[in-house]
């Protein structure tokens, strides 16, 4: 007997044979499949009771309801709330991704110091009495120096508790520099006070509008309220309403509209007027409401006497198809039966603010724009625009400056809003950094910043950031690390948008007065406190007429205090609106000297919208023969909260492959240039240069390069810095001449092969 | 002898002893698999002290449900918290060595009892017990069996690879059962779908099959 290979070949195959008539195979594979499903290192929440939390979202100015699932403390999921006004159950790809930034590494622990050079990221942990009282003695040595005009405040928003207790501080201290961020919201509400002459926000009856026209608005890509564009977009589909989307590029709005129509950019309100031109030659428009209600449509007399052209002179003498055909590049047939459609439809509403609104824009488009609307009378009534009065809930006795903060109040402010220049604009913050660097002591020697993020939404980013240098003192509220945070002396940390309570009142767009409760979701991190108790505890130490004007012992205590009897009803339903609200008639509605709706204004000059033309590009044509536009994604938050790494995973690879971003153009530009797709290229601006990746699209129109707000972030969040290019860099202001508000809608460029 | 008759010798003798190889084999490794593998597959564990189901259950009103409750919303609250035992064993009751500790150790220091359950199913699985329980109207020995009745808590063997408890694929190593409650592989879920025609589709997604429980 001999053991040889045949043997263990035999031992092999009864090994086989055994195993597989045992269990063992079966079982393992088994056991493997259930374990690559639950890798044992993913995280999984813990076991606990569910609950959900009725809050609202604040990541950006949209104010969606949200739902957010919590199993024990552990939120796990944010869902938008069913019956919230608006949103009703949807929610953005930000906002469901929200608790990213809850769990996230950049929220901030504990009040900062900082101790490097500004901007250098380096950071002294302190405590919130010695932060408190260094932030004190600091602003209060310009009270003693007689400066306190001198301290300034840029919020996101000019309603609400939050900012009216910074309007409030600041009042107290004795400074009138408290600014908003900008966004198309100014001049929609500059273009309500000239033409309503109400100090009033507009609201969209999307719900019931039957025909659509917009002015290069992002309505599937953030504009408004999103949350509730994304359902009214959605319903129209259904009841086949048509969408018509003005705008140079083909945005998801303009592929999804039922037309599209690639106009010049910086020309829509020009299209506007030539489609009140078609109205008024066709007497489309609606007669009623424009001889009754209506004032500078025929010819007037201003104050001095003097003869006036009105509204549909200017407009007809002008603005003809043929006119308008060849300032926007839109044919003047599709002029004339656009114009027909709109005017044929019951319920036609006309919206500007291209993409997601976040630039102002030029007053005279907007006003054109709101004229079209005005023309059909479809203004305070169901499917058209209402002006939506300011909230009305705070009511807080006025706070009674001490003569220090009297004589101080008197100064004008530092941005030039509201001076003789501009003296409707309530905020002009792109012009503050070039009044800093001009001048050789920064009008501002104490900024104040909450709930924005100036160096890296504001338009020319550098100037920016050399105008925040010269600011002596930055005190940041972020709760999460941003590029204007890391150029902070002191960092006092917010709690974070899931930590909070704060009233929301009527987001953008909304055409019924409302407001939401953000509430606390989970309980908050440790080192950080409210925004509002920051400033109660600031008001406390500064003593004297500025503690005074805060009688509340802290936040939750002046909320619950100031919605009176609504607390219940916020905290039981998550809002509380005013169901049975309705806009004004048209007899009530106008607050104007003649009472009546104005489609001129002496605000504007006497030619009013219709003698300026479109707002130019930056630049010289000849050394740079493209222009960039920047464009709005809901793939990227472009505002003052940054991506979620999730939102950044969405992105497509020909918006941005690693760090490096791709700019778009048409094959036909990209041709004659003798670029091709993929190739690395040189963008320059005036502002700068950047190196990207050329993308042919055919949805751009030629001679233009589009590129996405909301990347290159330069704030230490490993997931988004350094990843593709702020577009902001790259653009300047242009302001408007009549509000002052920025209007560049892009910049002259150009893009040569690397 | 020619060179061929060699060959055939040589082929037989190697034939039997063959034979002989693949019975080694095949016996080792039927052993191996049907008697060490489930040895070394699964670690004993041991729960953090012991627990009589049994006493418990004379004590309370309503069966299994007076301490595996269901929340107002419906949800099931499972294994019971601290905070409801606590109402009892404040102070230590009886002379048990496992009653000192869950008083000292987890009574007292507000500490929940790492309880290692034997049913606990993995993530992916959608159950929910007010279906089974106040829905359809199962009892809860029909997947328990009747632990309810147990006097001691029987050792937690737990699965080396996945991480769950050996009741989910039943103490029989072959996958056999006698009882219902024997298994709770995602078979012994679908076998009682089918037997009972409940209906093939999911309540929340409208889609039949995996999405029943896979949602
Ligand atoms: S649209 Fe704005 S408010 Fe709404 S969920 Fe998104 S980020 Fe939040």
């Amino acid at each position: 007997m001999k053991i040889d290979r045949r043997s263990f070949l035999s031992l092999g195959i009864g090994v086989t044979a055994g195993t597989t008539l045992s269990p063992l195979p079966w079982k393992l594979t088994d056991d493997l499949s259930i374990w690559t499903q639950m890798w044992p290192w993913t995280p999984v929440p813990k076991d606990g009771e569910v609950s959900y939390v009725h809050s609202v979202c604040t990541l950006c100015p949209g104010g969606c309801g949200i739902s957010v699932r919590k199993v024990a403390d552990r939120a796990v999921k944010i869902e938008g709330m069913d019956g919230y006004p608006g949103n009703d159950g949807s929610a953005c790809p930000l906002g469901l991704s929200g608790l990213q930034l809850l769990y996230g590494p950049t929220a901030i622990q504990s009040p900062l110091k900082r101790v490097g050079e500004r901007g250098a990221g380096k950071w002294q942990k302190i405590s919130w009495e010695a932060a408190i009282a260094e932030v004190a003695e600091k602003i209060g040595r310009l009270r003693e120096d007689g400066k306190a005009h001198t301290l300034g405040c840029i919020t996101d928003s000019d309603c609400g508790t939050v900012p009216e207790l910074f309007k409030r501080f600041l009042t107290a201290f004795g400074s009138p520099n408290f600014m908003r961020t900008p966004s198309c919201a100014d001049t929609y509400e500059m273009t309500l006070k000239l033409m309503h002459g109400t100090d009033a926000s507009p609201g969209f009856d999307v719900e019931n509008a039957n025909f659509v026209l917009s002015f290069g608005s992002g309505i599937i890509e953030g504009w408004g309220t999103p949350g509730r564009m994304f359902r009214a977009h959605s319903a129209w589909k259904d009841k086949k309403v048509k969408v018509v989307q003005a705008e140079p590029r083909l945005s998801n709005t303009a592929a999804k509209a039922g037309q599209w129509l690639p106009i010049s950019p910086g020309t829509e309100g020009i299209l506007a007027l030539g489609l009140a031109h078609v109205i008024i030659k066709e007497n489309l428009y609606d007669k009623n409401f424009v001889d009754n209600y209506s004032f500078g449509f025929e010819d007037w007399k201003d104050s001095t006497g003097k003869v006036c052209k009105g509204f549909k002179s200017v407009v007809t003498d002008r603005y003809t198809p043929g006119y308008v055909s060849g300032i926007t590049g839109i044919d003047s047939g599709d002029i004339e039966a656009l114009a027909r459609e709109f005017a044929g439809a019951s319920s036609p509403l006309a919206i500007c603010g291209r993409g997601q609104g976040s630039v102002p824009g030029s007053i005279h488009e907007f006003m054109a724009v709101h004229a079209l609307n005005a023309l059909m009378g479809n203004l305070n009534r169901a499917g058209g625009v209402s002006a939506v009065q300011r909230a009305d809930y705070i009511t807080w006795p006025e706070p009674e400056p001490d003569r220090v903060a009297q004589n101080s109040l008197k100064n004008e402010r530092a941005d030039g809003a509201g001076s003789a220049r501009y003296p409707y604009t309530k905020s002009l913050l792109t012009r503050l950094p070039a009044a800093i660097n001009s001048a050789e002591e920064s009008p501002i020697q104490a900024l104040f910043v909450a709930n924005a993020n100036p160096c890296y939404t504001l338009p020319d980013t550098e100037q920016v950031r050399e105008a925040f240098a010269k600011i002596p003192l930055i005190v940041s509220f972020a709760a999460h690390m941003n590029e204007t945070a890391e150029m902070a002396d002191i960092i006092l940390p917010d709690l974070g948008h899931l930590e909070r309570y704060e009233d929301v009142p009527t987001p953008f767009g909304m055409n019924t007065p409302m407001v939401g409760l953000a509430r606390p979701v989970v309980s908050p991190r440790k080192g950080a406190r409210h925004v509002g108790d920051a400033l109660l505890l600031l008001a406390k130490q500064m003593g004297g007429s500025i503690a005074k004007a805060f009688p509340w012992t802290g936040y939750e205590d002046c909320l619950k205090k100031t919605m009176g009897k609504s607390w219940t009803g916020l905290t039981e339903n998550g809002f509380v609106a005013k169901a049975d609200y309705k806009p004004a008639g048209w007899d009530a509605a106008f607050a104007t000297p003649s009472k009546k709706f104005q489609f001129m204004s002496e605000a504007c000059g006497h030619e009013g919208k219709t003698g300026l033309g479109a707002v130019a590009a930056e630049g010289d044509p000849k050394a740079y023969p493209l222009v960039l536009i920047p464009y709005d994604s809901m793939r990227l938050s472009g505002g003052a909260v940054a991506n979620t790494p999730f939102l950044t995973k969405t992105v497509a690879d020909t918006v941005l492959t690693g760090k490096e971003a791709w700019a778009e153009v048409n094959p036909k530009t990209g041709g004659k240039l003798g670029l091709a797709e993929g190739v690395h290229a040189t963008l320059t601006t005036p502002k700068g240069s950047v190196r990207v990746r050329v993308h042919f699209s055919n949805g751009m129109m030629p001679g233009m390069i589009a590129m996405p707000r909301g990347l290159g972030h330069t704030a230490p969040d490993a997931y988004l810095a350094g990843k593709g290019i702020n577009l902001n860099a790259l653009v300047g202001p242009v302001a408007d001449p009549t509000s002052g508000l920025d209007a560049a809608w892009g910049i002259r460029a150009n893009l040569v092969i690397a | 002898m020619s060179a061929l008759e060699e060959k055939t010798k040589e082929v037989s003798e190697g034939g039997g002893f063959t034979m002989l190889f693949f019975i080694i084999g095949l016996v080792v490794s039927l052993i191996f698999g049907w008697v060490v593998f489930p040895e070394l597959l699964y670690s004993q564990k041991k729960q953090p002290f012991d627990f009589n189901h049994a006493l418990h259950s004379e004590l309370v009103d309503e069966g299994c449900e007076s301490c595996h409750f269901f929340r107002e919303d419906g949800s099931y609250a499972g294994v019971p918290q601290l905070a409801q035992c606590v109402g009892c064993h404040e102070d230590v009751q009886g002379e048990t060595e496992d009653e000192a500790i869950f008083v000292n150790e987890y009574v007292k220091t507000g500490q929940e009892v790492p309880w290692l359950v034997y049913s606990r199913q993995p993530d992916c699985v959608f159950f929910s017990h007010v279906a089974h329980v106040k829905t359809a109207g199962m009892d809860c020995q029909t997947c328990h069996g009747d632990i309810g009745q147990s006097t001691s808590l029987k050792v937690y063997e737990e699965n080396r690879i996945t991480g769950y408890s050996r009741d989910i694929w039943g103490k029989n190593i072959a996958g056999f059962k006698t009882h219902t409650w024997d298994r709770m592989k995602m078979d012994d879920c679908s076998e009682c779908h089918v037997n009972l025609g409940v209906k093939q589709a999911s309540v929340q997604t409208g889609k039949g099959a995996c999405f029943v429980c896979h949602k």
